[in-house]
Parts: structure tokens; C-alpha cells; sequence
């Protein structure tokens, strides 16, 4: 029991870490019918961000904490612009492009932002400089670090803030409102352009955060982590229903905990046919079989509510 | 009309020197004696070289090539001549990603630009596929880093390697986790050929010495979360993780290891023994155990001159393969000369009897195209370092008693001359018997001496 517990566990925080993730790729594609391949890369730039300015600051003497925070906002605030600048230099101009243009389009942007991390950064694996103290519990038999109990509770918090915004304030109506009917809501008023960079300016935020988590958590980076991750995160959001909020929300976590399952538990199913290194099949015939009861994913019928 | 006659200069020139090449054949090198006596004529000698120089092996991959590259420049430096000729070494340097796939796509890719030899790759897993193409085109390849056996056991006679494979690595590590009194152990590997034939063979040794094998769990050589795995080690209580895959995960892995509060010791082959690991693990790394083919570069007599070559030409620590690939440059350099050819078709054949004094060891092939008598090296994570343990199952006593042997039948040949020579009686015959038995006595005192060598460095 405590070993189903700690897979439970396991499979909670890599969860949080995808739904935050897929979140972004949720919101992209809810508003313009776009998916962004692009979002993986923007997430491995938050954590390399991360690592350079908060280790710098760290070696030169400032307190761990302040280091950290200032790492976190200055990956946000450059990943929000990274996010502005992918919209306006490789989508905007396809706006009325047929749909696979700017879908390949995604695809060459994550190439270049790997190219690029990969000259910045280099193509060692980069340390994670320690932001948060370790400190483990243990609770009936599972073990978690102070670490995973702040993922869990921070993707928790910014998620439930993310419907706050989406759902109680002017730009959410607007964001409701351009995902429903784009030519409609700029007859009522609503800047478009404005909405489609605010969507991007957020979900590339929320990768930021969920980069430096990431980061945190694994203690290692590299310029092509991102590609993995991003994979995970959209067939999260395909699994709760691709442009639904909650729904990326819960397919992230629940991919999260399937995998730890599937992990555990595949060799003792299948009677050691199967080891562990087919975990994957396990989350993806999850996804399939969802897909053929309902095609939509989890929670994607109730289109009206697509932000 | 100027131009015109440009035109027809330009095609006699190119009728010229297609004649010319016609006459050699191929643009090969090997023409290079005939057009040696011309004058000083400079022939350009490609080599290939292949490793990982994107995702996540991509220091590996690097370091393969700095190994390559110093090795090449000091080539180029000494002014090496070969059949009459000054040779220009050439690296050609790919990509393969460690991805099979890719690593026969660029395999091609150098047989098609006629590379006189190949030096890699760095993954078994991409070593193998790729080695069929560079035998169906003669082309010689030596790895500094592919371990797994199957490589050479393809029968293929164009694959050597300067490093000890994984049977013999997995035998001594397994007899090592008996010798450390480990009684259960969990296998892990990343599925790549290396990772899996490594933790094979290991699993093999382990239960000859009567480990028990309470786990077998597996991964990618792309992943960067184990809990899932080690929660399920955790519950079988194992002594010993194994792990038999690359330093990127294996980091992470001890790392991870330590959160969940798992005890075992962590052990593992070459391709986590680097300070890429001990980087990426932390104070988790602390304590635990992998294993080097070869001796410990301190240990060697070159050694620590290569070390500060190395880091003073790069401005970077070796990562692990460097010394071996400079090696695997090396005796391919040093078999052109023996052949006095930098024809592939000349030089191969004399690849398999090549005896040069490298950096890592006294590299000399057995008939598959492996080192022989290569040693293994437990070393331990101890406060950031590598720190050497001891070094086990090595056949250097083998391969020295194979010299003495050698030897001593040359002393009896020697001897037979002589009696051969007593009875005829030909003063010339004595003359060459005697010799025979001073060059057999030689040969002896070599043999000796290489002994006494080989009992000082264990």
C-alpha cells in the first residue's frame, strides 16, 4: 500500500508539471485553432533562463531566496516576451494561412528555439542551482520532499487563478468571446490581436513557471528537454479535450498518475511480459481508448467554454 | 572571344585532370608513390568520425571529437610520410545523435566521400548497424567506445575497437557486487544496445556468484524521471541498483534514488563513470561504484600528459572516451605507415597486427578485432572525484604470458637452427643460427620486462 501511495505521488507531481504545460497549449489552440509546438521549447527556455540568472546571483553572494525569486520573474517576464514575439513574427502573418502552415511553422520555431538554446546554453546537461531547501517527509510509508509539495500546491494555486482570470475578468470575456466566434467578438469591440498575444503572452508564463519547477525538481536541464515535455503535455490536453481549460488541468494529472502507475505495476500485470520501459503504452492506450468513447477527450464537448 | 577561349582553356585543364585521375583509378591516395618521385606532392588522408554531437550524449559526443581532433593535429604536426608522400589528416566529423537510424544515414554518407578509415561511433547501438556498411565498402573502423560484443562478432573483418567489451566488463562488475557481499540486486537499463547488453552480462556474472536478480526494470537513454521504477525497487528491498546505461540518467537516477530513501548502492558501467555524473547526482553520487575498461589515466605511463594536452588544448575536462578515441586515430595512423599505404585495401589487413604503445594501453587486436587482454577498473564517487578502487580481472598477466611463450618458441626455433646449423656444419648457417638465438633471447628479456612492467602498474 505505501508503494501505491508513493506511485500516487510520483504520479501527482509530473502531473501538475504537464497540466501547467498543457495549459498553455490548451489556450493557444481554444482561441485560434493552433497548436503551438512551439511551447515545449519556451518551457526548456524558462528553466535555462532560471539556471543562468539565479546561479549567477547565487555565486555572487545573494541570498538564495531573493536569488530564486529573481530568477523566477526574470524567466517569466522573457518567456512572456518570447511568447509575444513567437505570435507576432511567426503567427500573426498566417492568421488566414490554410491550418497546416502555421502548424509546420510551430514546428521550424521549436527547431530554431533548440538551435538556439543549444548555442547559448551548450549541449552539456546544466545543474539546477538548489532554490529550495530539501527537507523529506514521510507519511505511511511514502516519502515527498518539500519541493514536491510546492509543485503540487503552486501548479494548484496558478491554475485556479488562471479560471479566476479567464472566467471573472474583461479579458477573459474577451478571450470566451474570440474562441467562440473570432469575427463576432471583433464586431462587439474585442482587439483580436490583443487577446491572441495576451493568450500566448500567458500560457508562455505558465510554461515559464512550469520550467522552473522542472527545473527544480529534477535538478537538471538541457536544451532539449523541452521536446519530451511538450509531447507529455499535449497529449494531456488532448486527453481532457484539447482547448478546455479544466480539462488540460485534470488530463495532465491524470497522465501523471497513470504513467506512475503504469511504471509500477505493468511487469506484475502482465506477469513480466511487459517491463517498465513500456509505460508509455500505458498512458497512450488510456489516451486511445478515451479518444474512440469520446472523441473530443474528456471534457471537450462543452466547446462555449473554450478559453 | 576571350571568354571563349577561357572555356577551352578551362576544359583541357579538366580533360587534364580527369585523365589524370583516370589514371589513378579513384582520386584514392594510394597513387601517392608514383607521384611522390614528381616531387613533394601532399596527400590528403580522410577519416571519419562519428559520436553524438546533439541530445542529451552530446558531451560525450564532444569529447570523442577533442580526442580525434588532438590526435590529428598532432598527426599533421609530426609531418607524417607515407609511401613517399607527406600526408594531410583530415577529420570529417558527423552527427549521428546516437539515434541507428541517423548513425547509418551519416555511416553512408562517409562511405560515399571515401574516407581511407572511420573512427567510431560512440553508441553501440548506432556502432553496429553502422559497421555493415563501412565492411561491405573495406573501410576500416575503429570505435574508442563501443562496447557491446556483438559488434565485433559480426564477422566482419573491417570492426575493431581499443576498448574491453561488455562481457568482460559485466563479468567484473558482477564479481564485484559478490565481492562487496551484495546478496540481492535490481537491474536497470536504458534499452539502448549498450545499456541492455551491459546489464546482460551483468545479470549473468551476478548469479554465477550467486547474487539474486529481484528486479528488472527499464528506461529510456532520454529520460529524466525514475521514480516510478525505484519506487517498485524500493519494494523488493534490493541491496544494488545496477544500472547499465549513460551518465545523463544515471546522475538523475542516484539523485532520485536518495529522495525516495532507498539505501541500495548504486553501481554502473563506463557510461556513467564521469564527471558528467557526478555533476548531475550531487552529493547522491557520494560513495557509490562504477567501472572503466583500461587502467586509470594516472596509472598509465602517458597518462597525465595526455590529461594536460587535453585540457590545455580545449579548455575542458575529459569527459571519458577522449584518451581512447586519440588512440583509435593513432594505430589507424600507425597502420598506414606499417602498410606504407593509405589505401584502405593495403592497410586493412595490417590493422589486426598492430602492437602501438597508446595511452590507454598496449593496444594489440585479437582475431575478432578486440583488445586484447583488456583490464577493468572499479572506481568510487568520493567527494567529487573519481576515486580509483582497484582494477580487476585484467588479462595484462594473460597477454605477458602470451609474449613469454612467444618467446620461448622463437628460442626453440632458434635452437633447432643451431642444431640444424651444427650438422651441416656451414660456418654461414652458425652464423644465422646464432643470431636466431640472440634475437630468441631478446625477445625473451622483452617478454620479461613487459612482465615486471605489467606487475608494477597492478
Amino acid at each position: 500500500m505505501d508503494i501505491f501511495l508513493q506511485q500516487i505521488v510520483n504520479g501527482l507531481v509530473q502531473g501538475s508539471i504537464y497540466a501547467l504545460v498543457a495549459l498553455g497549449y490548451t489556450m493557444v489552440y481554444g482561441i485560434m485553432g493552433l497548436i503551438n509546438f512551439a511551447h515545449g521549447e519556451v518551457v526548456m527556455i524558462g528553466t535555462l533562463v532560471t539556471i543562468t540568472v539565479a546561479g549567477s546571483l547565487i555565486k555572487a553572494g545573494m541570498p538564495v531566496a531573493l536569488a530564486a525569486l529573481a530568477g523566477l520573474s526574470v524567466s517569466l517576464l522573457l518567456c512572456m516576451a518570447l511568447g509575444w514575439g513567437l505570435e507576432r513574427i511567426a503567427y500573426r502573418p498566417l492568421r488566414n494561412a490554410p491550418r497546416l502552415t502555421p502548424l509546420i511553422t510551430a514546428i521550424g520555431m521549436s527547431i530554431v528555439l533548440q538551435n538556439l538554446a543549444m548555442m547559448i546554453w551548450g549541449r552539456n546537461y546544466l545543474t539546477f542551482p538548489a532554490l529550495l531547501p530539501k527537507v523529506n517527509f514521510e507519511l505511511a510509508g511514502a516519502h515527498f520532499t518539500f519541493i514536491q509539495v510546492v509543485i503540487v500546491l503552486l501548479s494548484g494555486a496558478t491554475m485556479a487563478g488562471l479560471l479566476g482570470l479567464i472566467y471573472r475578468t474583461k479579458l477573459g470575456m474577451a478571450m470566451r468571446a474570440t474562441a467562440q466566434n473570432p469575427a463576432v467578438a471583433s464586431l462587439m469591440g474585442v482587439n483580436i490581436n490583443r487577446v491572441i498575444a495576451a493568450a500566448f503572452v500567458i500560457g508562455s508564463a505558465l510554461g515559464a513557471l512550469a520550467g522552473v519547477m522542472v527545473g527544480t525538481y529534477y535538478e537538471i536541464a538541457h536544451y532539449q528537454m523541452g521536446f519530451m515535455l511538450g509531447l507529455k503535455a499535449f497529449t494531456a490536453a488532448v486527453l481532457g479535450g484539447i482547448g478546455n481549460l479544466a480539462g488540460a488541468m485534470l488530463g495532465g494529472v491524470l497522465l501523471g498518475i497513470i504513467e506512475a502507475l503504469g511504471a509500477g505495476y505493468i511487469g506484475d500485470l502482465t506477469g513480466g511480459f511487459l517491463g517498465s520501459h513500456y509505460q508509455d503504452i500505458f498512458a497512450f492506450i488510456v489516451l486511445i481508448v478515451v479518444l474512440m468513447f469520446k472523441p473530443s477527450g474528456l471534457f471537450g464537448e462543452k466547446t462555449g467554454d473554450r478559453a | 572571344m576571350q571568354a571563349k577561349l577561357s572555356v577551352v582553356a578551362l576544359s583541357v585543364v579538366a580533360a587534364f585532370a580527369l585523365s589524370a585521375c583516370g589514371q589513378k583509378e579513384e582520386p584514392k591516395p594510394a597513387a601517392a608513390p608514383a607521384a611522390a618521385s614528381a616531387g613533394k606532392l601532399e596527400v590528403v588522408v580522410k577519416l571519419g568520425h562519428v559520436a553524438p554531437m546533439t541530445g542529451p550524449q552530446a558531451h560525450l559526443g564532444k569529447d570523442n571529437e577533442n580526442g580525434a581532433r588532438l590526435a590529428i593535429e598532432e598527426l599533421n604536426a609530426q609531418g607524417v610520410e607515407i609511401g613517399g608522400a607527406k600526408v594531410k589528416f583530415e577529420l570529417l566529423a558527423e552527427d549521428d545523435a546516437a539515434d541507428p537510424k541517423q548513425g547509418t544515414v551519416v555511416a553512408q554518407k562517409l562511405v560515399d566521400a571515401k574516407v581511407n578509415g572511420v573512427i567510431g561511433h560512440l553508441n553501440s547501438g548506432t556502432t553496429i548497424p553502422a559497421s555493415k556498411l563501412y565492411a561491405d565498402a573495406g573501410i576500416p573502423q575503429i570505435s574508442g567506445s563501443a562496447t557491446n560484443p556483438k559488434y565485433t562478432q559480426q564477422g566482419f573483418k573491417t570492426a575493431f575497437r581499443v576498448m574491453a567489451n561488455d562481457v568482460q566488463q559485466g563479468k567484473v562488475l558482477g564479481e564485484f557486487a559478490a565481492q562487496q557481499g551484495i546478496k540481492t540486486v535490481a537491474v536497470v537499463d536504458d534499452r539502448t544496445a549498450y545499456g541492455q547488453g551491459l546489464a546482460d552480462e551483468f545479470r549473468k556474472a551476478a548469479e554465477a556468484s550467486g547474487i539474486k536478480v529481484v528486479a528488472n526494470e527499464y528506461t529510456t537513454d532520454k529520460a529524466t524521471d525514475f521514480k516510478a521504477i525505484l519506487t517498485k525497487i524500493k519494494s523488493t528491498k534490493a541491496e544494488l541498483v545496477f544500472y547499465g546505461g549513460m551518465d545523463a540518467q544515471g546522475g538523475p537516477m542516484a539523485k532520485q534514488m536518495k529522495e525516495l530513501g532507498i539505501k541500495a548502492k548504486f553501481l554502473g558501467g563506463d557510461g556513467v563513470c564521469t564527471p558528467e555524473f557526478m555533476k548531475l547526482g550531487g552529493e547522491a553520487a557520494e560513495g557509490h561504484y562504477c567501472s572503466l575498461p583500461g587502467m586509470p589515466l594516472e596509472k598509465l605511463a602517458k597518462g597525465p600528459e595526455f590529461r594536460d594536452k587535453f585540457t590545455k588544448k580545449f579548455n575542458a575536462e575529459i569527459q571519458l572516451y577522449a584518451p581512447y578515441v586519440y588512440d583509435a586515430v593513432m594505430v589507424m595512423a600507425d597502420s598506414m605507415k606499417r602498410a606504407d599505404s593509405v589505401d584502405p585495401a593495403k592497410f586493412l589487413p595490417v590493422i589486426g597486427q598492430a602492437k602501438y604503445d597508446g595511452v590507454t594501453a598496449l593496444i594489440e587486436f585479437d582475431p575478432q578485432g578486440d583488445l586484447k587482454g583488456g583490464a577493468i577498473s572499479i572506481y568510487q564517487y568520493k567527494g567529487g572525484k573519481l576515486a580509483y578502487v582497484e582494477t580487476l580481472g585484467g588479462t595484462t598477466a594473460d597477454s605477458v604470458k602470451a609474449d613469454v611463450k612467444e618467446a620461448v618458441a622463437e628460442v626453440k626455433e632458434a635452437a633447432k637452427a643451431v642444431a640444424g646449423a651444427a650438422t651441416a656444419a656451414g660456418t654461414e648457417a652458425v652464423k644465422a643460427g646464432a643470431e636466431a638465438v640472440k634475437s630468441g633471447a631478446e625477445a625473451v628479456k622483452e617478454a620479461a620486462d613487459a612482465a615486471k612492467a605489467a606487475v608494477e602498474k597492478k
